[in-house]
């Protein structure tokens, strides 16, 4: 249906280029080999400079909620302020601690930064922008993002450190409970969606996006969800694990140079992660806003390519995590498990409910209009 | 090609990790490497193209299960300490009950391998085949024991409360 409209700035074009150009000049499994390599360094390429750019507007854009200007000294408005931090965390020594469990010290971060890439790969940047489009993305998505947190408690055990223990100990507690919520309001948008697929949920909200088709129960699993989120990224007014005025920081206090970097940028790609799974599930992904028998509007939206719109929201998104971090005082370990047990997780349940309901009776927007 | 140079590295790795999960002495690596032997059979599923069971066996093994165990690791008292070795007598029952293990499940696999091999299908199976078929009553179909299993864990959650529970 949207393939009439005219689309310009699209990568397919380059990209079902490419593909043909690799299978005329070369056996069949060379070519899927090639493909399978190239994607994978465009990835990890994408992974390392979307954690560079995001650091940088944290810090800009936290600067400016807190009244100040961040940092300006590196380039003009200091925008190589991450290059430079990024050389300086390469060249860092890597410090051995005495008396640690070696093996896995250093086999923790590499469980973060893991889990993190494999959900990364999952995410739909754009039209045929995508590389894991699983019969059960949004399953595989929930499934892999919890290899994560076996990372963090070897960390926090592996360090001999108390202060590290207790920072494990709690964001192991936070992300198993945080984790069940977060599921829950992406099974919700299942119901609606009828699928698991991404790129599926991201065809049926062609023209309804997923937060308008359901209305209430969306609305309520969106809000649900940005907060579980938010929780499993230990950041925010969830960030007590590393809370920097009882524990130093937390689970990665002993370490240094490139597997702190690990940890540093495993927590931001996976805020990324999180809005981005937001806003491919309840809003649209990379779908341009269009109108039902509006050609000329659709034609105009589809002029803007697609990753620039998944950006934009993602982008929103972040912001918005952004300023609720800024914005609320740090919770306490009860305030924050009763939140979830007593308030979210009978909230979800019952909003399942309700979400299986409006489709079954057929009031949900589309099968309203 | 490919596939079974994959399936020989996922295959090394999970019969080197299962060896190290039972003979290392830190209980804390012996999880460790288990976690490792789950991941290398989460990796054959993917390997069959069996996606579903790939998500469950990660996520409830590799992401539910073992981030309990290790949990429950790090409450006890020295986690990271060398275990002294059991007595010789032990020992050897122990190997002599696992050989009989070894036997008893080798032979259910070996005369039941041809039955299952013709069930593997070549296609993707979809998630709501999965779903009709766990939640059905017909023929091939798993609700009875599906609701058979939850009895079983909710005998396990009372139970739990029971040790749990604070006698006044």
């Amino acid at each position: 249906m949207f393939q009439n409209y005219s689309q310009p700035l699209e990568f397919t074009n380059l990209t079902s280029w490419l593909d043909a150009a690799l299978r005329e000049n070369l056996p069949e499994f060379w070519a899927v080999f090639i493909e399978l390599v190239l994607v994978g360094v465009v990835l990890l390429a994408a992974y390392a400079v979307l954690a560079m750019i995001l650091i940088y507007v944290e810090r800009k854009i936290t600067a400016f909620f807190q009244a100040r200007i961040g940092p300006n000294r590196v380039g003009k408005y200091g925008i190589f302020q991450t290059v430079a931090d990024v050389l300086k965390i390469l060249i860092k020594e890597i410090i051995h601690v005495n008396k640690v469990d070696k093996f896995l010290f250093y086999a923790a971060p590499f469980f973060m930064i893991v889990a993190s890439v494999l959900t990364f790969g999952a995410i739909p940047f754009g039209k045929s922008l995508h590389a894991v489009d699983f019969n059960i993305g949004v399953f595989y998505v929930t499934a892999v993002s919890s290899l994560g947190i076996i990372g963090v408690l070897l960390a926090g055990w592996s360090s001999n450190n108390k202060y590290s223990m207790i920072g494990a100990m709690r964001s192991g507690a936070q992300f198993v409970s945080y984790e069940l919520s977060a599921g829950f309001a992406l099974m919700t948008m299942v119901v609606l969606s009828g699928t698991m697929q991404f790129s599926e949920m991201i065809e049926s909200q062609a023209y309804c996006w997923n937060i308008f088709n359901g209305h209430i129960s969306s609305l309520v699993a969106f809000v649900i969800y940005l907060i579980s989120g938010h929780a499993e990224t230990n950041r925010g007014p969830f960030d007590l694990p590393e809370a920097e005025s009882e524990l130093t920081a937390g689970y990665h206090t002993e370490y240094s140079g490139l597997q702190f970097g690990f940890f540093y940028l495993a927590e931001y790609l996976n805020m990324f992660i999180i809005a981005s799974i937001a806003a491919t599930v309840f809003l649209g992904g990379w779908m341009p806003l269009q109108i039902s028998g509006w050609d000329g509007f659709n034609q105009l939206m589809w002029y803007i390519p697609s990753y620039i719109w998944f950006f934009g929201k993602v982008g929103f998104l972040i912001f918005l995590s952004l300023w609720v971090r800024w914005s609320f005082p740090r919770l306490r370990i009860d305030q924050l498990l009763n939140l979830e047990w007593k308030y979210l997780l009978p909230i979800n349940l019952v909003n399942i409910l309700v979400m299986v309901i409006l489709v079954l009776t057929g009031l949900t927007l589309t099968d309203l209009f | 090609m490919a596939q079974q140079i994959i399936f020989y590295i996922l295959a090394v790795i999970i019969s080197v990790f299962s060896i190290m999960a039972v003979t290392s002495k830190r209980l804390i690596r012996s999880a460790t490497y288990l976690l490792f032997v789950l991941l290398g059979t989460a990796g054959l599923y993917l390997l069959l193209g069996y996606h579903y069971l790939f998500a469950v066996q990660v996520a409830v093994y590799a992401g539910g299960i073992m981030v309990l165990y290790i949990f429950a690791i790090l409450l006890t008292q020295k986690p990271g300490e060398k275990i002294t070795p059991e007595p010789l007598r032990q020992r050897v029952l122990a190997i002599v009950l696992s050989l009989v293990g070894i036997v008893f499940c080798g032979y259910i696999i070996f005369s039941n391998i041809t039955k299952v091999y013709t069930l593997v299908t070549q296609s993707e199976l979809n998630t709501k085949h999965i779903g009709m078929t766990l939640m059905g009553t017909e023929k091939f179909q798993y609700l009875l024991p599906f609701e058979v299993i939850s009895i079983l864990l909710l005998a396990c959650i009372v139970g739990a409360i029971m040790i749990a529970r604070k006698r006044s």
